[in-house]
């Protein structure tokens, strides 16, 4: 083993060897020395305790090492939000970029790190392209695909021969001076400058947020583009090899055909893939920690096997993503697509910000600069203006066929989005140099176009749209509401083609909707996912999630622990019981007396009583029943809600395979009904049409140990959970003098053990609460509670369905005690709700 | 009637006028309105019915009860007719005429938006007291899923609900515990609809020329 001082920086980041091998007589070379002598003295055969392993690890040691630098990169420019509203983040990349290609270079003296074809193609573009299919909206995808392709294609073509063909002009006007470039190789290099970078208009475009027929048409184009890109750059570097002599008409009907055959065939490609995810993804519920693992293996595989058959890659991926998507987040467990979502982003992001750093060091090479300035002045002139000129003439035909014609802003926008990128600057550093002799100037200038697109524009686009008044994306919080209203005038559309006879865009959808819900999704979807694919009702689903994730954070901060310690157990429940169990909640939500539910006939039996006063009389009459009844109701009920098996909250044990928190179902199902039951009797009702008995109930369920313990003072009994969630129903009652709860009656019953009630030890009167202190402001606790819970339509709107639902869950409860109703009425039982 | 249709190149000058559709687009839906009524000379419900395509439109009733309400027909009329002639079915129609936005006045472009937004308002505002009520909103949502299987009524129900209750906390704001919420105002929907582009939507494409129909 070695002392090796002058590497002591490695040291730091040691990897701990300890039985190596010294032997293999392999030579260590740390940064290019030579390994140091082994100044210990000792024999090279022995063991030695450490070494240091330097080239075994080298390659994924630089790539780990980059992957971090740039992640640093990120994070350092993140810190400055006013930087990153002004300048986009990809230009500042670039910037970076050109900070460490200095640094770089000041060390080496020459360029070792630059963004090679290989990996930008097999490592970086495939996964911003998959994130971008998977998260493609599909609906306006589809919908502007006419003008998509229009761009695409067209465009695309008019971008390479147009500035193939004007740069070839201008160098046979002789302003370039001695080029050795002929007019293939022009042409070449206006196919690769041609088309539009998906990396970077997605880069830019995410942050000026303009609406999203926009954003489609930019990003789609850029996108698709690729499939021409590519038929047009293998189509003039066969040509510029074949020699300009060989060219002749069979050669260009075959580079047509072979354009067809690429796009066409990597998108088909693309959707066999997506139909192999989707059949993958039905029968993986046994292995669901590695479920996410093949949506991104499956949908990479797609993209080699278009390598693999010369078709459009990046058609294949896109494509893949883009068809899999429904189906796939249909079969898949919930944390699963979540663990998708999120690592899709992890990788599309990171690639971007290695892509745009990595374009910034490649420019940091005197190697490759061969400046001439007409050349590179003119290519930037004509890329610009005749993307001007080719979407405006586009648009101009679309427009003919439009409903709603693209307005002059938009075109402008969309002109001014043509950004080139990191495709531009792999395909030129593809030239071969032996056939292209100026590669090397046509590599400094694609650098040249790509920052100026991506700085320049990238910069003042936020600026321009600003200026312009393009239409921005309006917010994107879902609504039901509006769902609602979109479904309706979906359905609206397509019986109004259907009576006046047109064979529309409605017409087509509503026919492919049919077939892919006959054909489709019974094969690519497994059939209890079909169930849920309602995507009202997930909005439902996910509104009543929020509703209750916003309550429990409401409920932390007023200091109930009894939300901080059941979380988790909070949220998990809600996800598995909301869908399971929504068909059973519903029918209680607005008919009082329907007795559709399961649960509805013991809920009626406490619950008939519709006009709050009829209630109160029959409390007045029964009030004088004796207190012993009570009692012993009363700790049924307790122990009905409080007993039950040991308690793990958290099992610390690991396993690879699954990452369940809490499996037993019976604990689940117990703490899912008491946290439900806590949170969700505070709700007011804020549904119009519910009776007042109805609200008052649980109050009253509160109150019943008032006859008992009026001795206690509410000041002595602290405030419970439960009073505190159940403090819109009781709060008044407690704050009108009714104090004792359901808390204090348990200690008067005996039933203290805390080990019974975890949720609620802390609120006997023995313990005080850390947070009496705090709230014991003169104001009475449970009033205090009241004022601080959230309560507004906005807040707990949603769940009030809910909250009526998890009464009929814990409803043999109060079936338990029928006779109960109304005999403990409280003394001052509020006619009306407090507030 | 009987005039109308002995002159009818006049009166379909008229109508495309008073509508916005071409000649020719007037043209077409006259052929479409002979065929679906039989060469009768007005449209009853049944003949509605009769539309296969629309068999499965899960609410179609409402917007077949549309044609039938004397609201749409833009003459501050009210109620309901039980059979309509070619004008008022062409009425009808031109709601859904894409808007032609460039060169429009803001103000031209609210009125627009508000000529759409009423339609489909009447269309859930079905005893036209100017509210869309819980019931009736109820009635909609309910139609509108009840296609998809595995969405129960009582789901569309609590589904109902919960979006009156987001119109409710979108329009009114904070509500006390005992107020009642009567249902959506057409103000409210106005309200609740403002970032729904409806005046780049709500139309579709009416053929030009006659080959579409076969």
């Amino acid at each position: 083993m070695g002392s090796k001082m002058e590497s002591s920086l490695l040291w730091l980041l040691l990897f701990l060897c300890i039985f190596s091998t010294p032997t293999d007589g392999k030579p260590m070379t740390i940064l290019g020395q030579p390994p140091p002598a082994n100044i210990s003295g000792t024999n090279l055969t022995e063991l030695s305790i450490v070494s240091l392993h330097w080239d075994h690890v080298t390659q994924p040691y630089i790539v780990a090492l980059w992957i971090f630098v740039t992640g640093l990169a990120k994070l350092v420019f993140e810190l400055n939000h006013k930087l990153t509203a002004t300048i986009p983040e990809s230009a500042l990349l670039i910037f970076i970029g050109f900070v460490l290609g200095g640094m770089i270079w000041g060390a080496d003296k020459a360029q070792t790190f630059t963004l090679t074809p290989v990996t930008f193609f097999y490592y970086l573009l495939p996964q911003i392209i998959l994130d971008a299919g998977y998260f493609m909206p599909n609906k306006l995808f589809f919908g502007n695909m006419g003008a998509i392709l229009t761009y695409a294609i067209l465009g695309t073509v008019w971008n390479a021969v147009t500035v193939g063909l004007s740069l070839w002009g201008v160098y046979l006007g002789g302003i370039m001076g001695d080029l050795k470039i002929n007019l293939l190789e022009f042409m070449l290099f206006g196919s690769l400058l041609s088309a539009v970078d998906p990396v970077a208009v997605l880069a830019v475009f995410e942050e000026v947020h303009v609406n999203e027929v926009l954003f489609i048409l930019v990003f789609g184009e850029s996108l698709l583009n690729d499939g021409v890109t590519v038929v047009l750059y293998n189509v003039c570097d066969a040509f510029v090899t074949l020699g300009a002599d060989r060219i002749n008409a069979v050669e260009i009907i075959k580079g047509i055909v072979s354009f067809l055959v690429v796009a066409f065939g990597g998108a088909l490609v693309g959707v066999v893939f997506a139909v192999l995810l989707s059949l993958l993804t039905r029968c993986t519920k046994n292995i669901q920690i590695i479920e996410p693992g093949f949506i991104f293996i499956v949908s990479y595989l797609s993209y080699l096997t278009a390598e693999m058959l010369s078709l459009s890659s990046i058609l294949a991926i896109t494509f893949c993503g883009v068809c899999c998507q429904k189906y796939v987040n249909a079969n898949m467990a919930e944390s699963s697509v979540t663990t998708v979502r999120y690592a899709m982003k992890v990788f599309a992001n990171g690639s971007e910000t290695i892509i745009f750093v990595f374009l910034g060091i490649s420019a940091i090479d005197p190697e490759i600069w061969v400046w001439n300035t007409a050349f590179i002045l003119l290519t930037l002139v004509f890329v610009l203006v005749y993307r001007i000129i080719g979407v405006f003439a586009l648009t101009w035909i679309l427009n003919r066929f439009r409903l709603i014609p693209l307005e002059i802003i938009d075109q402008v926008v969309l002109s001014y989005g043509g950004l080139r990128g990191a495709v531009a600057y792999a395909l030129a550093f593809m030239l071969d140099g032996n056939k292209v002799r100026e590669k090397n100037l046509m590599i400094s200038t694609t650098l040249i176009v790509v920052y100026f697109t991506v700085v320049l524009q990238g910069v003042t686009m936020k600026p321009l749209v600003t200026w312009l008044k393009v239409k921005r994306t309006s917010k994107t919080e879902v609504s039901l509401i509006e769902k609602l209203q979109n479904r309706a005038f979906d359905h609206i559309l397509i019986a109004i083609e259907d009576i006046s006879g047109q064979i529309g865009h409605n017409y087509m959808r509503e026919k492919w909707n049919k077939f892919e819900e006959k054909w489709l999704r019974p094969i690519l979807m497994k059939s209890s996912a079909r169930k849920k694919q309602d995507q009202l009702f997930n909005v439902f689903h996910q509104l009543n999630l929020k509703d209750a994730m916003s309550y429990v954070t409401e409920g932390e901060r007023c200091g109930s622990l009894a939300f901080v310690r059941s979380e988790n157990n909070v949220n998990l429940d809600f996800k598995k019981k909301l869908a399971s169990d929504i068909s059973d909640i519903m029918p209680d939500i607005n008919s009082d007396s329907s007795d559709t539910g399961p649960y509805t006939i013991p809920m009626t039996c406490i619950m008939q009583d519709n006009v709050p006063t009829v209630c109160l009389d029959v409390e007045e009459d029964m009030r004088g029943k004796s207190m012993r009844d009570t009692e012993n109701i009363n700790t049924h009920h307790v122990l009905q809600m409080h007993l039950y098996k040991a308690r793990k909250q958290h099992r610390h044990r690991y396993s690879r395979k699954e990452m369940g928190l809490n499996k037993d179902e019976n604990e689940v199902q117990e703490i899912f009904q008491r946290t439900m039951r806590n949170r969700l009797e505070s709700f007011k009702s804020t549904k119009m049409g519910v009776t007042q008995s109805k609200k008052i109930k649980p109050a009253k369920k509160d109150q019943i140990p008032n006859g008992k313990h009026k001795t206690h003072s509410f000041e002595d009994a602290d405030f419970s959970d439960d009073n505190v969630f159940s403090s819109d129903f009781a709060g008044g009652v407690a704050s009108g003098g009714g104090g004792p709860t359901r808390l204090s009656i348990r200690s008067g019953g005996g039933i203290e053990n805390p080990a019974f009630m975890p949720d609620v030890d802390h609120a006997s009167p023995l313990h005080t609460p850390p947070w009496s202190a705090v709230v014991d402001d003169g104001v009475a606790p449970s009033q205090r509670a009241q004022v601080q819970l959230p309560w507004s339509p906005s807040n707990a709107s949603r769940l009030t369905p809910l909250r009526i639902s998890t009464r009929s869950n814990d409803s043999f409860i109060l079936a338990d005690r029928p006779t109960a109703q109304g005999e403990q009425p409280p003394p001052s039982q509020p006619k009306s709700t407090p507030k | 009637m009987g005039a109308l249709f002995s002159a009818p190149d006049d009166h379909f000058q008229d109508l495309s006028e008073k509508t916005g559709f071409s000649p020719e687009q007037i043209q077409i839906l006259h052929k479409r309105f002979k065929q679906l009524s039989n060469d009768e000379d007005s449209l009853r419900r049944d003949d509605f019915n009769n539309i296969t395509d629309l068999a499965c439109n899960p609410i179609r009733t409402q917007i077949i009860e549309a044609f039938f309400d004397k609201r749409n027909y833009r003459q501050n009329a009210v109620g309901s007719v039980e059979e309509i002639s070619f004008e008022q079915f062409v009425i009808v129609m031109s709601h859904f005429l894409p808007v032609p936005l460039h060169n429009m006045t803001e103000e031209q472009r609210e009125r627009m938006r508000r000529e759409k937004l009423r339609f489909l308002f009447n269309m859930h505002d079905t005893d036209n007291d100017g509210t869309i009520t819980l019931e009736e909103y109820k009635h909609v949502v309910e139609e509108l899923l009840s296609r998809s299987g595995a969405i129960g009524k009582e789901t569309a129900k609590g589904i109902a609900d919960a979006a009156m209750l987001e119109v409710a906390s979108i329009t009114v704001g904070r509500m006390n515990p005992d107020d009642f919420y009567e249902g959506i105002t057409f103000d409210h929907f106005l309200k609740i609809l403002k970032d729904i582009e409806i005046e780049t939507k709500m139309h579709i494409r009416f053929q030009n020329n006659a080959c579409a129909l076969c």
